[in-house]
């Protein structure tokens, strides 16, 4: 009887194992979507049963059904995001295993060593030109493009950004800027040919000049390796993903302006520029608002962008590229706790005002 | 109070998940009229002129590697994309070495994003809808307070997260899974996924769902029979937003599956590979269409029906 109950246990044991390790170690295709499928049927099944069970029957009493609805919900977010958050910003104040505390040191470093400083003082420049140059490019583009015959596509094409990763937006990028070292073979044709469309328009213009006779000098760059200038080349990237979020919540809202005020206007003899300053501007201005804070949001989260194209590399980095640095490329776990915390103190104004200025133009209408 | 915010205010304020989400408000606002005029146009030869500079700043960068993509290797080192009228050949053998060859074997990585999106945008869409019901059709004590905690976790940026739930997989000993990354993007997408639904739900006329307990019908049958229906354009939208954000996702992926090739997606190796590669175009090029391509019909192929179950969605009752 000993035996055989010890021979159900090893059973069961080799049994668990083995799905155990079904579960977690998916290594070729058919594997990995028989995994996928059977993960989604049996989460479906479960979260049916939770429905049924407290869902289905009228005597199961509220706590019951509270706790099937809202708890699997709540559940997750205080395992993914409650008890993390705290813990990050407890770990902030430990050092850099998280074995001694160290009080503020670590955001003394971040707001006073210069490398950080510098991360800063980029985090800074992205998060004020970014939105503002999406803003203002998305908002001239839309009301360019405003009922023309060509709205949808032109719409489209600036939009599409939005729908690539950010990643193979960088990719897209480095692409423009590619550099080849400048030479020229005895007969005046370039060693190197650029292929980087960015280089290759400072080479056509220094020719172009050199045939008005003036010689400029001017020589292809190594664009994402110059500082400061590279970031501001990485910000181009940025805005180009996000201007078409602009335009399409601008473009929609200038569409909402009742007719009758721009005829009223118009009446008065408002038109072209006038009509844009007076009327427009005034009338989208929650938008906007609401556009450029979001935009902002996305901006100091930026991440993507910068590692993909340097690395946070050759001054480049930001604060949630810091951050991933720190934490994961340099161990250094306390001081990556602290970024990740500046950067959650720092969109929390730009929340605020989000919310306030929602609030105020609500009241509004 | 709060659970009864406004529709186009609530979508506007969208912190965690990145801006694709904000086209909600966007096609909200749209909703309005699309006849009423503000013809504030700078109608001036100067003006078409910048549209059509904007139009081909946004368009050519992309053309350009798309061009590259299909030359050969010689062609794309010796020569711009420019000159591809000079130089007119075309192969597809990048996409071929791209996808299947030793160096980048990105095929293994297409399977990988394909698993990890789709459970990711299907498990949190199915414990927000439970969610959100509760919060829009079941009276409790502390409700608002309770919603409101949700809808602000919005602003929880998700680096604050990472490194305590990366110990918290090691300590589960799920690490170096598919788990990980489908546990981490459901549980982030959550406060607002909730939130988005329950406002939609809120929508529905309560006197249907009244109507329908009179008649004896239970939580189910109403989320079933009533809800489900009239939610299906918004759980739709969502659908697409989370699932363009999880394929496209960078940080989640590196900080969970950075190291793990059977559980990385595609950006996580293209980004690698922008490093590691670095000249080799015609790999990267290539590699960065096979990671587009997908939500790139996702999107254009569903821009309207998801336009119009905004629409639809957003028709107060």
């Amino acid at each position: 009887m000993g035996d055989f109950l010890h021979n159900v246990g090893l059973w069961i044991a080799y049994y668990w194992e083995q799905l155990r390790v079904w579960l977690l170690d998916a290594t070729d295709p058919v594997h990995k979507f028989a995994l996928m499928l059977v993960v989604m049927v049996v989460f479906a099944l479960v979260m049916g049963g939770i429905l049924y069970f407290v869902g289905g029957s009228r005597r199961m009493p509220r706590w019951a059904v509270l706790a099937g609805f809202v708890g699997p919900a709540l559940l997750a977010l205080g395992f993914g995001l409650v008890y993390p958050a705290v813990r990050t910003m407890w770990s902030s104040l430990y050092d850099r295993t998280s074995t001694n505390y160290v009080g503020f040191d670590n955001y003394v470093q971040a707001f006073t060593q210069n490398e950080f400083q510098l991360v800063l003082r980029n985090t800074l420049i992205w998060v004020v030109l970014v939105p503002l140059l999406s803003t203002g490019i998305g908002l001239m583009y839309a009301v360019l493009v405003d009922r023309t015959r060509f709205e949808r596509v032109a719409k489209t094409l600036v939009f599409l950004p939005m729908a690539i990763s950010m990643v193979g937006a960088s990719i897209i990028w480095k692409f423009v800027y590619d550099y080849r070292a400048y030479a020229l073979n005895p007969d005046g044709s370039e060693q190197n040919p650029q292929i980087g469309l960015l280089n290759q328009m400072i080479v056509w213009l220094r020719r172009a000049l050199d045939g008005l006779g003036i010689h400029t000098g001017l020589e292809p760059q190594q664009i994402l390796l110059n500082a400061p200038s590279n970031t501001l080349f990485l910000i181009i990237v940025m805005v180009w993903i996000q201007t078409g979020f602009a335009m399409t919540v601008l473009s929609a809202s200038i569409k909402a302006i009742p007719a009758d005020i721009v005829e009223a206007a118009r009446l008065d003899g408002l038109h072209g520029v006038k009509m844009f300053r007076y009327i427009t501007i005034p009338s989208i201005r929650p938008a906007m608002v609401v556009v450029i804070t979001t935009i902002a949001m996305a901006t100091l989260k930026v991440f993507d962008v910068v590692r993909t194209m340097t690395g946070g590399n050759f001054r480049t980095s930001v604060v949630a590229n810091e951050f991933y640095t720190q934490s994961f490329r340099q161990g250094n776990t306390g001081l990556g706790a602290a970024l990740a915390v500046i950067l959650f103190v720092m969109v929390i104004p730009i929340v605020f005002y989000n919310v306030r200025q929602m609030r105020l133009s609500e009241e509004i209408r | 109070m709060t659970e009864q915010i406004p529709l186009e205010k609530s979508d506007q304020l969208v912190v965690t998940e990145g801006t694709t989400l904000n086209n909600v408000a966007a096609t909200r606002i749209a909703k309005l009229s699309r006849s009423s005029v503000a013809r504030a146009r700078l109608a001036s030869p100067w003006g078409s002129l910048l549209a059509i500079v904007i139009a081909i700043i946004w368009t050519v960068p992309t053309f350009g590697l798309l061009l590259t993509s299909f030359r050969p290797e010689a062609d794309i080192n010796s020569t711009g994309w420019w000159n591809v009228l000079s130089h007119p050949s075309f192969t597809l053998s990048n996409y071929n070495e791209a996808l299947f060859g030793s160096t980048t074997n990105l095929a293994n990585y297409f399977v990988n994003s394909v698993v990890i999106t789709l459970p990711a945008v299907v498990i949190p869409i199915s414990l927000a809808l439970l969610a959100a019901y509760a919060f829009a059709w079941i009276e409790f004590r502390g409700k608002g307070i309770l919603f409101v905690a949700v809808f602000a976790l919005q602003i929880v940026p998700i680096q604050v997260t990472l490194i305590p739930l990366l110990t918290s997989y090691v300590n589960l000993k799920l690490a170096g899974s598919f788990w990980t990354i489908w546990l981490s993007h459901s549980m982030f997408a959550l406060p607002l996924a909730i939130f988005l639904l329950h406002n939609f739900m809120k929508d529905i006329p309560p006197s249907l769902i009244e109507a329908a307990r009179i008649d004896g019908a239970g939580h189910v049958q109403i989320f079933f029979r009533i809800l489900l229906p009239l939610l299906t354009p918004a759980i739709a939208s969502f659908a697409i937003f989370q699932f363009l954000w999880v394929w496209n996702d960078l940080l989640v992926a590196l900080t969970f599956a950075g190291g793990t090739p059977n559980v990385a997606p595609l950006t996580v190796r293209i980004a690698e590979l922008s490093g590691t590669l670095g000249a080799r175009w015609y790999l990267l090029s290539a590699g960065a269409f096979i990671s587009m391509v997908i939500p790139v019909i996702v999107f254009l192929g569903l821009q309207r029906y998801f336009v119009r179950g905004l629409l639809a969605g957003s028709v107060k009752g």
